[in-house]
């Protein structure tokens, strides 16, 4: 199943903050949306996912999702969004139980969610008991259960430190790997969008649209810590964004 | 590096305004004043007339115990108590997740409950004797009332405080609206409700003496305004002990509820 953004625009009281935006997602692709802060990047991944309607434009989806999706679009959150009274097997059910998977069907999905997550001894503790990296690897664990066609990720690292993040765009990594998934990767971290994007996707300052387009072509599982590689197209991309950014710090928030 | 002989090391400066438990201290600051009760009224230097001493309290609570009329009063007592603010809170709960959730029920309601909240529900007793009858009715209408404005209140306030983050991941996963409502926003509001409920119930404990000025024989509430007119402070004293023991046992059963529901806070 692919996507396609059709002239997505949109305005927050006035204020314009996407313009007409194009963009098709192929599927076994991760497509990283970069931007300054404020360009709308987080408002167009709620767009896709059907959490916020757009103004003008719309988002289509080609093809039908395969069969075992239960839920072809599927959010990860930058805080997680845990529910905290439920232990990591709890939060994995919540999404199983709507769609009347329970007992040993919904424990089988569980087990395997978990343990391809590393989260396999840690199926009782609650929320408050993980660190911050734990807590994003359950959400994960959360999407992975509902068979997603295509994964809605935003920001999901930058709520952690920086070693927690290179271990869990390496468990990203892996689990492409084994598994090629469909994902439109929302961040700020340029590292992020090299290490783990087919392609990157630049935003310009608000209202946001398409400033270019980056392919990177080294496969995900040869790109590596510090990959000298990934410095040209980094480069490339900080060049595009750097004025931007810029200007983006010194606008005054109208709010 | 400057003289170490003339060091001095940095005092400390941080710490408090963290108060921790202390267990016994709640009980020694009761026991030293009603020590003091009884010593003062033994000496001399608190008449009679101002306070009843501690141990003539203690006896008349020992007489009712043993002509049995302690448990005609409790039993009578504690099943309107609980009877009345079941009936309040259930109703408080389910009102306060409407306004939580629907825009014209939170429009048409919030300003009927700001109007209704700040009348003293004794005021209404006679009201609810004519709608209800000089029974038991009358007292569960009155106890229910009082309980269920702050319970609508602490849930709706509650409900708004649910991480709307929480509510969008549900959405996000294709949760139905029932889903939503009872696996995410009512665990989530629980910890505001419960603390409305502590509150709410006190003042139901308050109002079941107001509920038995009118047509109770027996009753804690009975018992004291009886001892009231007949200014017998020694059973006024016994009886409002037993409110307090009632109000404490309350508070304590909240916090049982609290420990075992909400364990999940950090």
């Amino acid at each position: 199943m692919d996507i396609r953004l059709d002239g997505i625009g949109h305005a927050y009281a006035k204020v314009d903050v996407l313009s007409d935006i194009s963009l098709d997602i192929e599927s076994g692709q991760i497509v990283c949306l970069v931007g300054p802060s404020g360009c709308g990047k987080s408002t167009l991944l709620r767009v896709i996912g059907g959490l916020e309607r757009p103004a003008q434009g719309r988002v289509l989806q080609l093809g039908d999702p395969p069969e075992s999706c239960l839920n072809p679009l599927t959010y990860i959150f930058q805080d997680f969004a845990l529910l905290p009274w439920r232990s990591v097997s709890g939060n994995v059910s919540l999404v199983l139980e709507d769609h009347g998977i329970r007992g040993r069907a919904a424990q089988g999905i569980i087990d395997d969610v978990l343990s391809r997550t590393k989260l396999t001894d840690f199926a009782k503790a609650l929320p408050k008991q993980l660190s911050g990296g734990m807590k994003q690897r359950v959400a994960i664990a959360r999407a992975l259960a509902v068979r997603p066609a295509v994964m809605l990720m935003d920001e999901p690292l930058s709520a952690l430190d920086a070693q927690t993040r290179e271990l869990l765009m390496d468990d990203l990594v892996d689990l492409w790997t084994r598994q090629p998934f469909t994902a439109v990767y929302v961040t700020h971290n340029l590292a992020e969008a090299v290490r783990l994007g087919h392609r990157v996707v630049v935003l310009s300052r608000r209202p946001g649209r398409i400033r270019d387009i980056v392919e990177i072509e080294k496969p995900l599982a040869e790109r590596e810590f510090g990959d000298p590689d990934l410095d040209a197209p980094q480069r490339h991309l900080w060049h595009l964004m750097r004025d931007e950014a810029r200007a983006a710090d010194a606008e005054l928030l109208d709010v | 590096m400057s003289d170490v002989s003339r060091a001095t090391s940095v005092a400390f400066r941080g710490g408090g305004f963290k108060p921790r438990p202390r267990r016994w201290v709640g009980g020694a600051v009761l026991i030293g004043l009603i020590l003091l009760a009884e010593w003062g009224t033994r000496a001399g230097w608190i008449s009679a007339l101002t306070l009843p001493r501690p141990s003539d309290v203690l006896d008349t609570f020992r007489e009712l115990y043993e002509s049995g009329l302690l448990f005609t009063h409790l039993g009578l007592s504690i099943s309107r108590l609980v009877i009345g603010a079941a009936i309040g809170a259930s109703i408080g709960i389910s009102v306060g997740v409407l306004i939580g959730l629907f825009s014209y029920v939170r429009s048409g309601l919030v300003p009927l409950i700001a109007a209704i909240f700040p009348i003293p529900k004794i005021a209404l007793l006679p009201l609810f004797v004519i709608w209800f009858g000089i029974g038991e009715g009358s007292k569960y209408a009155l106890i229910a009332f009082g309980t269920f404005t702050p319970t609508v209140v602490a849930t709706y306030g509650a409900v708004d405080n649910v991480d709307r983050t929480l509510i969008r991941m549900g959405q996000s996963f294709g949760l139905s609206w029932w889903s939503i409502v009872r696996k995410i926003v009512l665990p989530g509001a629980m910890p505001g409700i419960l603390s409305g409920l502590r509150i709410s119930l006190a003042i139901a404990i308050i109002l079941l003496v107001a509920a038995e000025m009118l047509g109770a024989e027996y009753g804690i509430g009975a018992y004291i305004l009886e001892a009231g007119s007949l200014y017998d402070l020694e059973r006024l004293f016994a009886g409002v002990v037993i409110l307090s023991t009632l109000g404490v046992l309350v508070s304590a059963g909240i916090g049982v509820v609290e420990r075992h529901l909400l364990g999940w806070r950090t």
